[in-house]
């Protein structure tokens, strides 16, 4: 029989998951976490990147040997390292193939986790469909880390994929662990118009312009100081400013402005943003060394998660948090580009660490009463209840669609009170007629369309907690930009927004913001 | 159906209900700039909930949206309506692969024959976190295009070889150990070899190249198996006039 029972269960096999999973394995005990978490993303950075470095990640490199570095949006220095303008992709190809190098890391290949099991006031393991057995398991661990990435899916157009669904924040939500900071949700400028595709900010890192159908490099209106390398909140904003101004390009999927790479020449593009050329190839059909990109801005990243400390413990004690599921509170309310990744990396290895030392503590695995408790709970509310639902007239597909242009109408790059309002009551209604959701495929064995009922449940109580998080934020910061309360406002609102789950809609309380070196000032550039 | 219709004939098979694999036909809205993943979507949303076949990224880096498209290996997301059509799209798993339900194929294998290759960098001495290895441009240039695979399984899935040998070793693999094997930082090149230089390593393949016409990412894996049978015998020839030689 399968072992279930483990030091740690890590829920997530991305950059975050798998840097902790290392850690853990590894376990290098001489690591402390004694610092504020901001600074000790900043010391522990570069020794990410040489990690990673000597774990094989092909690094772009200068002519002396050294990783080569850019600029992204909103730095005035180049510190962003980078692999061309695959980043991610060889992050986590690095990570992946290098995890396989521990037989401690025990992988549970295409397991849906359901649910989290808690015992006695801890998390003790989580509860999770094997899809291709169509069974439910109990999967036990002294320590558990949510990795399952952002929530981009609960709004129409994001550049996240399918399955970025907001899973680990509904988990730790429902287990009683607030959310922060779900306002803070960052829309990308460059996007695909029609599919969400992202064209890198390496684009601009690399001297690309943003012009609008009068052929203007219209930031000049915005932001003369920075212009296309001002950050992504601005830009985005920009964006729909000339579109209502009239000076944006239409197309088969609306407006759009355009991105310029043509003075780069066909060297540059090819050295160093290959991927862009491929992507607006491919999914365009449009050469960027001779034509302009269409673009248009586009949900990417979420700031807020659940919320954690610098070692991603939350507030259930064995639980942890990390990535982008995670708000450790490093983005403030608008994240610089190229921050996720090295918050994967750091925070994934301090992560991992803190949850191996946690495990080690624990002499003996947790007692499978509870873990059979939750199990057997679960299998009658996914497979007699959920699965036990005949097909109906509310269909997973079509409430999902509705729920995804909500966000997007009333909880997007702009937003005000009464929009606000009517998405938190809409929200609560199609929360309401989730229960009506009907399924036509009734097999246990890889049932993806009972996984998207699930994942729209979990997507549900994301959205809820975005947009009543976004309704009490009465003031304007970073990503949040309330048109009816357009100021920042320190005096009432220096402070994180927390989010509880009730039973009927979040119940919205307020932490102080950590000041250590740097005074909260205005941001100017 | 209309002119603005386009058909799909989707292999279904369902582990539940037994039997054997049988074709779908759903007749869909068509669109110019579709690919075949809009139209597999189209269908789990508005027809047929049942359907079942694995997607994420839509923009070609995620690997899982495979599938055999009349015939041909190509990741859905991919692959435009507009480029496939003759009358009909035909849409299967991919190929030499155990079918868990429809479009859903099972990877263990695949990962199981990553893992075998060492594909993680190997030394002795790792230095301490103070210093990157020095590394030209040019060293990254001489493995970059093996870096690129996604995992797709495309290659295995057009490969006459694995499809009559499951032990063989397959592309991707052996594109992944050179894609170590030329990394100034690794020390395990000569252990790799060693792993390949078998019959169901690098020799079973007869270089049909089949491989690298599919591959999304121009990895081109049959290019570097051939390398790889090259280095082998090198290193063979070597171990045989220098005993006690080690392994660059």
């Amino acid at each position: 029989m399968e072992r279930t029972s483990f030091d740690i269960v890590v829920v997530g096999g991305g950059a975050a998951g798998l840097r902790a999973a290392i850690a853990a394995a590894e376990s290098d005990p001489e690591l402390t976490i004694a610092l504020d978490a901001v600074e000790f993303f900043v010391a522990r950075c570069p020794k990410e990147i040489i990690q990673l470095e000597h774990w094989g990640c092909p690094w772009s490199r200068d002519p002396d040997g050294r990783v080569s570095q850019r600029a992204f949006g909103g730095m005035s220095v180049k510190r962003t390292a980078f692999a061309a303008d695959k980043v991610g992709f060889h992050i986590l190809h690095t990570l992946f193939q290098t995890s396989m190098k521990y037989d401690r890391i025990h992988r549970f290949d295409e397991y849906f986790v359901t649910s989290l099991i808690v015992d006695g006031g801890a998390c003790t393991g989580v509860v999770a469909m094997n899809l291709r057995g169509g069974t439910m398991v109990a999967i036990q661990g002294k320590a558990t880390i949510l990795a399952t990435g952002g929530c981009g899916r609960v709004y129409e157009f994001t550049t996240n994929g399918f399955i970025k669904t907001g899973d680990g924040m509904a988990l730790a939500y429902r287990a009683g662990v607030p959310l922060k900071d779900m306002e803070m949700v960052q829309f990308h400028p460059t996007c695909l118009p029609g599919t969400g595709i992202l064209i890198t900010e390496a684009a601009r890192g690399e001297g690309g312009y943003l012009v609008n159908k009068e052929g203007e490099r219209y930031m000049q209106r915005y932001l003369p100081g920075k212009m296309e390398l001002g950050p992504r909140d601005i830009l985005s904003r920009a964006m729909v400013q000339e579109m209502k101004a009239g000076r944006a390009f239409e197309g088969p999927y609306g407006l759009y402005l355009g991105l310029d790479l043509r003075h780069l020449g066909a060297k540059k593009i090819n050295e160093r943003i290959p991927m862009v050329r491929e992507l607006v190839e491919k999914y365009m059909g449009l050469d960027p060394i001779h034509e302009l990109i269409p673009v248009r801005p586009g949900q990417h990243y979420i700031m807020g998660g659940v919320s954690t400390n610098g070692k991603g413990e939350t507030t259930l004690p064995g639980l942890y948090a990390v990535g982008e599921t995670a708000c450790v509170s490093i983005n403030g309310a608008n994240r610089l580009g190229s921050n996720s990744l090295s918050e994967c990396l750091v925070f994934g290895a301090a992560c991992g660490i803190a949850a191996a030392a946690f495990a080690k503590k624990k002499a003996s695995y947790p007692r499978g009463g509870a873990a059979r408790e939750a199990l057997k709970k679960e299998e009658a509310r996914v497979f007699d209840g959920l699965l036990g639902r005949e097909r109906a007239k509310e269909t997973v597909a079509g409430l999902r669609v509705e729920m995804q242009q909500l966000m997007e109408r009333d909880v997007g790059i702009f937003r005000e009170d009464s929009a606000l309002g009517d998405a938190c009551g809409m929200l609560g209604k199609i929360r309401d007629r989730f229960a009506a959701v009907g399924l036509a495929d009734k097999d246990r064995v890889f049932n993806t369309e009972l996984t998207a009922v699930l994942e729209l449940d979990f997507m549900l109580d994301v959205a809820l907690a975005i947009a009543h998080s976004a309704r009490n934020r009465r003031e304007s910061r970073g990503a949040h930009s309330r048109t009816d309360f357009p100021q920042r406002d320190d005096a009432n609102y220096l402070k994180h927004t927390l989010a509880f789950r009730t039973d009927g809609p979040p119940r919205i309380d307020y932490v102080p913001v950590t000041v250590t070196k740097w005074e909260p000032v205005e941001r100017k550039y | 159906m209309a002119a603005s219709d386009v058909v799909f004939r989707v292999k279904r098979y369902r582990p539940e209900s037994g039997g054997r694999p049988t074709f779908q036909e759903y007749t869909i809205p068509y669109r110019n700039d579709m690919v075949v993943l809009d139209g597999l979507n189209y269908i789990k949303d508005h027809i047929d909930p049942t359907l079942t076949f694995r997607w994420s990224c839509r923009m070609g880096i995620c690997g899982s949206c495979g599938a055999d498209v009349n015939g041909q290996p190509r990741l859905t997301c991919g692959t435009y309506v507009r480029d496939v059509h003759r009358g009909a799209v035909t849409v299967e798993p991919l190929s030499n692969f155990p079918i868990l339900k429809d479009l859903v194929v099972d990877f263990d294998d695949f990962l199981r024959k990553l893992a075998s290759v060492t594909p993680y960098i190997v030394r002795k001495d790792w230095g301490d976190l103070r210093k990157e290895y020095v590394q030209y441009p040019e060293d990254v240039e001489a493995y970059r295009q093996q870096s690129l695979c996604i995992n797709c399984m495309l290659c295995y899935a057009a490969c006459p070889v694995f499809g009559s040998s499951p032990e063989f070793v397959g592309p991707a693999a052996s594109a992944l150990a050179l894609r170590y094997n030329r990394d100034t930082r690794d020390e395990g090149a000569d252990a790799r070899l060693a792993r390949l230089n078998t019959k169901a390593g690098v020799w079973e393949c007869t270089f049909v190249g089949e491989c690298s016409v599919v591959c999304p990412k121009d990895v081109d894996p049959a290019a570097a198996i051939q390398t790889l049978k090259f280095l082998a015998t090198m290193r063979h020839m070597r171990r045989l006039l220098m005993p006690g030689s080690s392994s660059r």
